[in-house]
């Protein structure tokens, strides 16, 4: 069953710690470097949006944690779901590392976007709105599986409820996704379009085409970090623990 | 640079405030990302090296 080898593999808290160690550096840097150049290109560079002046320059930092605080959350509940299936420790760990991630994520979204709202609404936020609501129950759910891991003595009782949870979840993220179609929304619809052409001017588009590659990156580097710790916690009894504290 | 000035870049017509304080507050979470988990894996690893002492 060679096929299965890689499976295995990912199940190995020693294997995940070299392959953190290997990547790490270069993800982190490739990932930072991504977002500052978008960031100067975006504030600096780009020309204003002809409707909302200088404002929408905060789309360079509000769109790519956007996304990934949604990505980030499926691939939680994918953690979560094999976590349930086949009991994995490392499943628990990742599920650990994403949740504070995705929690910090979806804060620059939300606070980004309110402060975008103020000069273009009128509003730093609207209760009536689905986009923005449903995206404060993400924030939420990413709080509350923090919390269900330091609610329970027994951890192997947290990690079952955080999976559970994170699964449960899910419903949520096409709702976020669909909101601005679904319900009238002061929240503009999506700028790019993957099957249509994307409704942005292309001198707009390039900074945001590094920084969500950029994003996605450097969400990967802070969720070995987390990792790292979680490992060095589980794991500090073994040999090869003591090895790594020692050097 | 789109701008003529740096002051117009920072006032940014109006919207200097908004769009530098997402930016600024953007920068602190995301630093913090790095920071925390790195200061966290450090005390782990001090805490292994102290048990690791009183063992032997």
């Amino acid at each position: 069953m060679a096929s299965w080898q890689w499976f295995h593999r990912l199940g190995s808290p020693k294997w995940l710690s070299g392959t953190i160690d290997r990547w790490l550096p270069w993800v982190l840097s490739l990932g930072t470097l991504l977002l500052l150049v978008s960031a100067v290109w975006g504030l600096a560079f780009t020309p204003p949006d002809y409707k909302q002046g200088n404002s929408f320059r905060i789309i360079y930092i509000h769109v790519p944690t956007a996304v990934v605080a949604l990505a980030a959350y499926y691939v939680m509940a994918i953690a979560g779901a094999v976590s349930i299936i086949w009991r994995m420790k490392v499943a628990d760990m990742v599920l650990r590392a994403i949740a504070p991630v995705g929690a910090a994520l979806t804060f620059l979204a939300l606070v980004t976007g309110a402060i975008w709202g103020k000069p273009t609404w009128g509003a730093y936020w609207i209760w009536q709105d689905a986009r923005l609501t449903s995206m404060l129950l993400l924030f939420f759910l990413y709080l509350g599986i923090m919390a269900l891991y330091d609610a329970y003595q027994n951890s192997a009782s947290g990690n079952r409820a955080a999976a559970i949870m994170s699964l449960v979840g899910t419903v949520n993220i096409p709702i976020i996704y669909k909101s601005v179609d679904w319900w009238s929304s002061l929240h503009q619809p999506a700028t790019l379009k993957f099957t249509e052409e994307s409704t942005i001017a292309t001198e707009m588009l390039q900074p945001l085409l590094l920084a969500i590659p950029g994003a996605y990156l450097f969400f990967i580097a802070a969720v070995m970090l987390q990792l790292r710790v979680q490992i060095a916690r589980n794991e500090k009894n073994t040999q090869w623990m003591a090895e790594r504290a020692a050097r | 640079m789109y701008f003529d000035s740096l002051t117009e870049l920072w006032t940014m017509a109006g919207h200097g405030a908004f769009v530098w304080a997402a930016f600024a507050i953007s920068f602190i979470v995301l630093a913090g990302l790095i920071i925390l988990p790195v200061k966290h894996y450090r005390q782990q690893l001090l805490h292994i090296r102290q048990q690791q002492s009183e063992d032997i």
